[in-house]
């Protein structure tokens, strides 16, 4: 390896790191648990450890995908999980309703969850409200209203269509994951075979000169933060089916900040600028692998929190030129580091 | 010290009027409202959240801002119940450790975000992951407190008026905002703090100590937190390393409502004393009331949050263009 190969892998190839530690917490599962990598076919549908990691993994990716075009404006979004519960409320009431047709049920709850994002966009582009305080307002209010919503019941159903979209499977896999590769697919083609991804990364590299080369920069923000709202109600709707009701009380709670945990490791700066969707996949995975994998260690679930810690410390640190200069001098005393933003 | 410049004092005026104003609407509708009692329990009720509110305040003034509070908050209560409990240490000491550990995990995390230029945001965010386990590897379940000591502190209390006494957690609270009011208002340390909210690289070349402030005020916020799951104990009987989830935005939003940017390097404590004060007696008139459901709460507190939010942005658009350029400044750092 030489020195300028070194100094790539660490400055450069975000995508590399999330992937090793993916790839670290398999071999850790392959050596300490057989069953992990068990898997089985019953009635043409694939069963299994990993297949459940997909399955419990989707909320927190669809999210991390509306979540880094968010944070690649230099932006956050914390109202996700409200909007989760607002989308998955809006779900739960319409199916109540029986004469109600099923796609007119998710156009209703994903309106509602885009409507929200929409807000949280407005806020931030034209009312110039600082992102984290802006979407801070709408988890509050998101909460309170979705529990006006069902009326702080939670809401049972038994639609077969509305449970089929969590529990159901399509060519032998849970359709939760073709959701999720669907969503994937179709932002990765907008953003990287159209100018889109160009303009979000542009308004947050610099708004300023973004805005003087003729980018519409408020628009920009407007819908990144619409279509996290999108991400989001998918993601509740997903939550309700999942249990077959609406828990508007605790759906979504603390899962805005697994969202953020998962684009910052897959490589996307919170500073925004260059953003990687599939680095944020393979985050939301490693965050949903590492679970799995201490719930088969038999570490206690409220335990969790800590390995977690640890990972955003070493990402962090990682991601931090002040501490990747410490460990590239002390390899190479004698060549001076060139400076490196994002 | 004094603030000449007007409009800074407009959202503590603004915050202060609502909370007089839902008071003596609170006070019209429900019969028994206005009296010392409810007074009294607002300080008690919301002691926990006042106290980490006003560390917070700290945070959010030097630029920063702090997730972890919440999760502090609980694994202080656990760790006191669990000494106290299981291990028959005297709860004085049992405090006075516990009072040890907050501030200096909170000295922890401003270190890491000062010397390796972190957003405080991530790593506080991890501070609260660990907080949260470590809360549990205490402890797996809540567990209580019984001792002669935690009875004795129940006990006292400062009578004002008939049969209504302060209880030690809101003398607790106060005494503590008076502390954090005279230490942002007439201390070197809360010059430094404004001024590096204010404009971090223009309080480096004026040769502040940018560094040490803002590890200080990392510090002094992980004492409050500390403070305030001490507080919790006594206001439940009990520690749990379940509680405070979510407290931290609670926190946030009370500095918020009291007025304070969170661009930081403008706003008071007093104004994040009324902030809780607004939540609290929001939530008084909820139980007074009794029709009226906790989501309600909710809806109050974001519709507040808007609006105060608005008026600042309306305030600071009509101030000077370096103040507009420094609140439009939309980074999450």
């Amino acid at each position: 390896m030489t020195r300028k190969g070194l100094r790539f892998r660490l400055d450069g190839g975000r995508t590399i790191w999330p992937v090793l530690g993916l790839i670290a917490l398999l071999v850790l599962n392959l050596i300490f648990s057989e069953r992990f990598f068990h898997l089985e076919i019953l009635d043409g549908r694939l069963y299994g450890t990993l297949v459940d990691v997909l399955n419990q993994g989707s909320k927190v990716m669809l999210l991390a995908v509306g979540m880094t075009l968010v944070i690649a404006t230099g932006g956050v979004d914390l109202s996700v999980g409200s909007v989760m519960a607002i989308s998955g409320a809006v779900g739960a009431v319409l199916v109540a309703r029986r004469e109600i047709p099923f796609p007119a049920l998710v156009a209703g709850a994903l309106s509602a969850a885009v409507l929200m994002g929409l807000a949280n966009g407005v806020l931030v582009a034209l009312a110039g409200v600082q992102p984290i305080v802006a979407t801070l307002i709408f988890m509050v209010l998101g909460r309170g209203v979705a529990m006006l919503i069902t009326g702080g019941q939670i809401i049972t159903f038994e639609d077969r269509a509305f449970v089929f979209l969590a529990n159901g499977h399509f060519l032998g896999l849970p359709l939760t994951a073709a959701i999720v590769a669907l969503v994937f697919a179709g932002t990765a083609l907008l953003t990287r075979r159209t100018a889109v991804g160009l303009f979000i990364e542009a308004t947050g590299d610099n708004e300023t000169a973004s805005r003087l080369c003729g980018v519409n920069t408020r628009m920009v923000k407007v819908l990144v933060y619409g279509f996290s709202g999108f991400c989001a109600g998918v993601a509740g709707l997903i939550a309700a089916s999942n249990i077959k009701a609406a828990d508007s009380s605790r759906v979504g709670e603390m899962m805005e900040l697994d969202a953020i945990f998962a684009v910052v490791v897959g490589g996307t700066a919170l500073t925004g600028g260059r953003f990687t969707l599939v680095g944020s996949i393979v985050g939301a995975l490693l965050i949903q692998v590492l679970t799995t994998t201490m719930y088969n260690l038999g570490v206690p679930p409220a335990i969790a929190p800590v390995p977690k810690a640890a990972l955003i410390i070493v990402v962090c640190l990682l991601q931090s030129e002040q501490f990747r200069r410490h460990f590239v001098r002390r390899r190479q005393t004698a060549r001076p580091t060139v400076p490196e933003t994002g | 010290m004094k603030f000449p410049i007007s409009t800074r004092r407009v959202p503590l005026i603004a915050t202060g009027l609502v909370l007089v104003a839902l008071f003596a609407t609170a006070s019209v509708l429900y019969d028994g409202f206005f009296s010392l009692r409810v007074v009294v329990n607002l300080f008690s009720d919301n002691a926990f959240l006042g106290i980490t509110a006003v560390g917070m305040t700290f945070v959010i003034l030097s630029g920063g801002i702090d997730l972890s509070v919440g999760a502090v908050v609980a694994f202080t209560s656990i760790f006191v119940a669990t000494l106290v409990g299981s291990h028959q240490v005297h709860p004085a000491l049992a405090i006075l450790l516990a009072l040890c550990i907050g501030p200096a995990f909170g000295c922890a995390m401003g270190l890491v975000i000062h010397f390796y230029r972190l957003p405080p945001f991530l790593v506080t965010l991890a501070g609260m992951f660990l907080a949260r386990g470590m809360g549990f590897v205490v402890n797996m379940e809540s567990a209580g407190i019984r001792h002669p000591f935690y009875d004795r502190v129940l006990d006292f209390g400062i009578p004002v008026a008939r049969g209504v006494p302060i209880p030690a957690t809101a003398l607790a609270y106060l005494l503590l905002f008076l502390a954090a009011a005279v230490l942002a208002h007439c201390t070197r340390f809360g010059r430094s703090i404004y001024a590096i909210g204010g404009n971090e690289t223009s309080a480096l070349l004026m040769g502040l100590p940018v560094g040490k402030t803002k590890i200080l005020a990392y510090s002094f916020n992980g004492f409050c937190s500390a403070l305030a799951g001490v507080v919790a104990t006594f206001y439940m009987g009990s520690g749990n390393p379940a509680m405070g989830f979510g407290l931290e935005l609670d926190a946030i939003a009370s500095v918020v409502i009291g007025g304070t940017l969170l661009t930081g390097g403008s706003g008071y404590v007093a104004g994040t004393l009324i902030g809780t004060l607004i939540f609290g007696t929001i939530q008084a008139a909820l139980v007074f009331d009794g029709r009226l459901n906790s989501w309600w709460l909710r809806i109050a507190i974001g519709a507040l949050l808007l609006a105060f939010i608005l008026l600042q942005r309306f305030l600071s658009s009509r101030s000077t263009d370096r103040r507009t350029a420094l609140a439009e400044r939309s980074r999450p750092t």
